[in-house]
């Protein structure tokens, strides 16, 4: 909402500056945006008279202009406007001012060999308005000499900024009775017209959508004369940065702006038949005053006339019956509409107006009477005619809301004191109604609350218009209470995992980068198993579909980093991913993705060349977050089906009995790289944290008790033949089961294929740890424990190498 | 017969002096103290001798044995010695040559932020509370005082999903961090009937479909809500206070309030940070001007009662604030686009080391 200070003037008796002004509209949560100082623009241009005008020595369309401006010698000005004469009192630039228009500072310099100190200015250049055919033409007793914004009275333009709750606030009478409740100046009263209305209406007015229009008023003007409006109010409606149309539209633009009132003027002469707010037919159009053609529907409130839709209700005029200059007679139409109705209107044609801005707020049902007399008066002041008697179709919702208020909230909720006579002095001067109930003064209030202010509806919200004009800086800040003793641990279990996963991540020397929740539909879908969450409304096709995986958002990104020439790259993300839950639920879940790109270790002086990731360094990655994470590594089981997004022969999943995956670890599959437009070996890993067992609650803090064992541990290695397909990792567990008493450990540390090995086999070598307890082994111990990781072994097809 | 033990010691002396190997140094060691060294002759010589003789020769005897067993072994340490350092020369190399690298993580600003703010929050009693990023209408909006026709729901720039829930709500990415709010106080009321106390704070990513320079469809927020008995705007002003405090660790931080509107807070309140301008930057700290950096105000009662509360007997503050905000405020990054894109220069210029765990004791921040 802009306004300029002279319009806010109208209505509020003040000699504040302006930016006191802006001071107490922050201070009472008209929060100011912006001001505009035309008055700083034009300083340097100053009302000069021309004394003489001679021809350009050297230029025929030149003029060399010696002015007054009211203080010592007069100036010589070259000058290239045909108006320029002796005599013409105008606007001139001096040297150092600087030329709103375009920018230019002017200085002192010879135009042709001529010397001139300065310029003589047109409308345009100093962006009054478009007129550039001629220099500025003051009237003759303009005071020479004066500056030229003193002269036209420029006028700062205060914007700002209105909270969807205050309607009466997008009207500038509004924040002038905020201002003077905050005693910024003394509320003029609205004007009072007296109408003479000769004759009854002569149209017929009728509301058949009551629930969308409960009330419609209306009135006839004959005999206007519409043209452009009179400076005074062009030049506000600028300030208000709305361009003039004509007078009768500018005075309806002016009423809404000046009172917060949209109203509607209608060439009578392009309407036949009563003129009635009814429901629009489906597929009934209107084009709109935009030029826009509309497509209505049974739920939008139109008014309409025999002929058709003229008016999609309180948002947008229709082109066809709007004014013109040629408009002689008009129909004014003044209604409240049902604010939720206009909303769900405009949403749905997406058409956005000040009209409707002020009517889905909700405006003053108590002012159609008001805003009808104060337009009938503006435009018979501007465009003259004759008015016809008002003609009412329907009533608006007038009985006022009243609030049971205990004056003593305010410091309950406020955390101010504000004396109750303070209080009710704050609450009327906003138009509110105080009166005591039984209880007393100091106890119970019975508060009515003025028709333009359909926000309030209960006691806070009075404690609220209270503090905001007593001001917000008279609350003190009173410390929370403390509870005794020392701060316990806030986090759930889920925050502490999180946070010790991250760390974890990035001790390791992984980054971490946050990536979007949502990805393009092809790649949400290549990672998806099964429907994911697609936006309806998405800001672009790129960002339509959330995550099913933390893995496509962390892929583009290293494309993207690979692009810029990175040369390796080990990301990851701790995030949720979006699964769909029970009964249409979000089921999110926490994840952590790591991307492992370009390569593991560059070129070297001692390790040749450049090292690539493998699928083992991202299991090494998904075991070690794992493990820190608190899942039992040691009962997680190496298995396949990581998912078709990763090479079938080089991945797998790390799991805690067959169902439960905890990770997927791997080579990225070719046409997943493909896909997402990536080159070179990519291995990759999810960490599905959401599935990592909780851990029992533990009852304190000690550790079970522990010694180590006396005794050293022994070491055996074992080399086994076994069929090429048997997986290593179901070797070492069937060694490690072997004899849980004395083996408490197995390490695979040979995997050969080739000389003396048989074809389809290979040779795995184990080394075993055996611990003994209180008794050193004895040969025939050693050789009972190694028949039985033969035995074992034997039972996978293996044979211990001779 | 007399041997002249002295000219026998002084020749042996010398040929160990002389020897330059270890081999010769052995040969040497043998043939003078080897079971046929002369040296070992000359000591079995006294057992054939009188006692006179013996305590005569005796002491000369073991005397050169000792001077030649020590010069022996002088002489070996000095040769190993020398070994020593000849192949120590020979094993000398280039440490100048780069050491093997390995790679440094790093912590992304917004979850190091967070991990402040938690702290900062836990000392004053907060714990932390999350609820789904993909939610209701209910929770997102109508709990929240925002019924379907009011024009607050069209400031949101809502992204929605064509879903509905079993409730038939529709489905939509939370605007903001407040529907947490519902779900902890309906938390709360449902682990303790009649609720509350309850001091949170919930972080987490919002969304709005809002894409410009300064603007992200995703970004994220903390929320917090105090709901007790007797707490009043005074409350909220500290918390805020002390909080920025410690989160930009300066005691000139200066707030000003100003009213404003929420649907779900009454009375509402705006709060504005002071800021100074240094080196052409704003730097939170002073009054030189106001930025806006936090939205806030006490809980409306019909908020308390969607959560299940007596709005009779509970009243409370809640405010909510920008972290990706927060974070260029305090660590200086001016492109909020870039928090997303995940490049590794950006991430390790602006990122945190794995060992920058914010602590009250240590303090929460992490110098430059």
């Amino acid at each position: 909402m802009k306004f300029s200070l002279s319009w806010l003037r109208r209505y509020l008796d003040t000699d504040a500056s302006v930016d006191a002004i802006c001071d107490a509209l922050n201070a009472i949560g008209l929060e100011v945006e912006g001001v505009e100082d035309p008055a700083a623009k034009l300083s340097g241009f100053r009302v000069a008279k021309v004394l003489t005008a001679a021809r350009h020595p050297d230029a025929d369309k030149l003029q060399v202009l010696t002015v007054d401006t009211g203080q010592g010698e007069p100036l010589q000005v070259v000058c290239g406007a045909p108006n320029a004469r002796a005599g013409l009192v105008g606007v001139l630039g001096l040297p150092g001012a600087v030329v709103p228009a375009n920018g230019m500072q002017l200085k002192k310099s010879a135009i042709r060999g001529v010397e001139s100190n300065g310029m003589m200015c047109s409308t345009r250049e100093l962006e009054l308005g478009e007129d550039h055919d001629g220099i500025i033409e003051l009237p003759a007793d303009a005071p020479i000499g004066t500056p030229f914004a003193d002269y036209r009275g420029v006028d700062p333009v205060i914007e700002v900024a209105i909270t969807p709750n205050r309607p009466d606030c997008m009207g500038v009478y509004g924040i002038a009775r905020d201002l003077a409740a905050k005693k910024l100046g003394e509320l003029k009263p609205v004007a009072e017209a007296h109408l003479e209305t000769p004759f009854a209406c002569p149209v017929e007015i009728r509301t058949d959508d009551p629930q969308g229009c409960p009330a419609f008023y209306g009135r006839v003007i004959r005999g206007v004369r519409n043209g452009p409006s009179p400076q005074w109010l062009q030049d506000l409606l600028q300030s208000a940065g709305q361009r003039p149309i004509s007078a009768l539209v500018d005075a309806t633009n002016y009423i809404m702006l000046s009172y917060g009132r949209p109203a509607h003027a209608y060439d009578l002469a392009k309407l036949t038949g009563a003129v009635v707010a009814r429901r629009a037919v489906d597929g009934e159009q209107v084009t709109a005053l935009n030029g826009k053609t509309y497509a209505l529907d049974s739920e939008m409130t139109v008014i309409a006339d025999q002929a058709g839709v003229h008016d999609i209700a309180g948002i947008m005029g229709g082109e066809h019956s709007g004014c013109e200059d040629t408009t002689t007679d008009v129909l004014l139409e003044i209604a409240y509409f049902d604010p939720a109705r206009i909303a769900r209107t405009g949403r749905k044609l997406n058409l956005t107006s000040d009209a409707r801005g002020r009517f889905e707020r909700g405006i003053d049902p108590g002012f159609l009477d008001k805003g009808l007399e104060l337009l009938t008066a503006l435009i018979l002041e501007l465009c003259g005619g004759e008015p016809s008697e008002v003609v009412r179709a329907g009533a608006a919702p007038t009985t006022p809301k009243t609030v049971h208020f205990d004056p003593a909230l305010t410091e309950k909720l406020g955390g101010v004191t504000v004396s109750p006579q303070r209080q009710q002095a704050i609450l009327e001067s906003l138009g509110f109604g105080v009166v005591a109930e039984e209880a007393g003064f100091d106890k119970a209030w019975i508060v009515t609350v003025p028709g333009w202010r359909p926000d309030i509806d209960g006691a806070p919200d009075l404690v609220e218009e209270v503090v905001r004009i007593h001001g917000l800086d008279e609350v003190k800040s009173v410390p929370l209470p403390r509870e005794d003793g020392v701060a316990r641990p806030t986090a759930t279990s889920a925050q502490r995992l999180e946070r010790r996963v991250r760390r974890a991540a990035a001790a390791r020397g992984l980054q971490e980068a946050v990536t979007w929740s949502f990805l393009p539909t092809p790649e949400a879908a290549h990672f998806a198993d099964g429907p994911v969450w697609t936006l309806a409304n998405p800001i672009s096709e790129d960002m339509k579909a959330m995550r099913p995986s933390l893995l496509p958002g962390l892929l583009s990104a290293a494309r993207r980093n690979l692009d810029r020439g990175a040369g390796s790259l080990r990301l990851f993300e701790l995030g949720r991913r979006y699964l769909r839950g029970d009964a249409g639920a979000s089921d999110e879940r926490l994840t952590l993705g790591l991307v492992l790109a370009g390569e593991k270790a560059p070129r070297g002086w001692s390790s040749g060349k450049a090292v690539p990731f493998d699928a083992f360094d991202a299991k090494a990655e998904a075991m070690a977050l794992l493990a820190d994470a608190g899942a039992p590594t040691d009962k997680l089981q190496v298995m396949g089906d990581a998912g078709p997004q990763f090479h079938p022969g080089q991945s797998g999943t790390l799991r805690l009995g067959p169902k439960t995956v905890l990770a997927r670890f791997g080579m990225l599959h070719p046409a997943t790289a493909k896909l997402f437009d990536i080159d070179g070996p990519v291995a990759l890993a999810e960490v599905f944290l959401d599935a990592i067992p909780a851990r029992k609650a533990a009852s304190g803090f000690a550790r079970v008790a522990y010694a180590p064992p006396a005794l050293q541990a022994v070491s055996r290695d074992f080399a086994f033949l076994v069929p090429a397909t048997l997986p290593a990792g179901d070797l070492v567990r069937v060694v490690q089961g072997a004899d849980k008493a004395n083996i408490v450990a197995a390490r695979l540390f040979d995997d050969f294929r080739g000389a003396g090995v048989p074809e389809g086999q290979k040779s795995l070598a184990v080394e075993v740890t055996l611990q003994p307890g209180d008794k050193s082994y004895g040969e025939a111990d050693l050789k009972a424990i190694a028949d039985k990781v033969t035995a074992a072994a034997a039972k996978l097809g293996a044979t211990l190498r001779g | 017969m007399t041997v002249d033990h002295a000219a026998n010691g002084q020749e042996a002396l010398s040929r160990i002096a002389a020897a330059t190997d270890l081999d010769t140094l052995e040969g040497l060691r043998v043939s003078l103290l080897g079971k046929q060294g002369s040296i070992s002759a000359l000591l079995k010589t006294l057992g054939a001798m009188s006692p006179d003789e013996r305590k005569v020769e005796g002491p000369k005897i073991h005397a050169l044995r000792e001077s030649v067993t020590e010069a022996l072994a002088g002489r070996k340490a000095a040769l190993e010695n020398a070994a020593l350092e000849e192949q120590l020369a020979a094993q000398t190399i280039d440490l100048t040559l780069p050491a093997p690298e390995s790679p440094r993580g790093s912590i992304h600003p917004i979850s190091q932020v967070m991990d402040e703010l938690a702290e900062i929050f836990a000392d004053m009693g907060f714990a932390v509370a999350t609820g789904p990023e993909i939610e209701d209408d209910w929770h997102n909006f109508t709990a929240l005082n925002m019924p379907e026709s009011h024009p607050a729901r069209a400031m949101h720039d809502t992204f929605y999903f064509p879903d509905r829930d079993a409730e038939n709500r529709e489905m939509l990415l939370r605007t903001h961090t407040s529907p947490v709010q519902i779900r902890a106080m309906i938390d709360v009321v449902r682990e303790s009937p009649g609720g509350a106390p309850l001091r949170v704070i919930a972080p987490g990513r919002v969304y709005r479909s809002d894409s410009d320079a300064t603007h992200t469809p995703m970004f994220h927020q903390i929320e917090g809500l105090v709901i007790d008995k007797g707490i009043h705007l005074g409350h909220l002003k500290w918390t805020l206070e002390t909080f920025l405090k410690a989160f930009f660790e300066r005691e000139d931080i200066v707030l000003r309030l100003r009213p404003s509107y929420f649907p779900f807070t009454e009375p509402s309140v705006e709060v504005d940070v002071g800021y100074t301008i240094v080196n052409g930057k704003r730097v939170v700290g002073g009054s030189e001007g106001w930025m806006e950096v936090l939205g806030s105000g006490m809980v409306n009662r019909k908020v308390i009662a969607a959560g299940g509360l007596d709005p009779d007997e509970w009243q409370g503050f809640a405010f909510g604030t920008g972290v990706d905000r927060l974070a260029m405020l305090k660590y200086g990054m001016d492109d909020l686009r870039a928090f997303f894109d995940g490049d590794v220069r950006w991430l390790s210029h602006y990122g945190f080391s794995a060992l920058d765990v914010p602590t009250l004791s240590g303090g929460v921040g992490t110098a430059a």
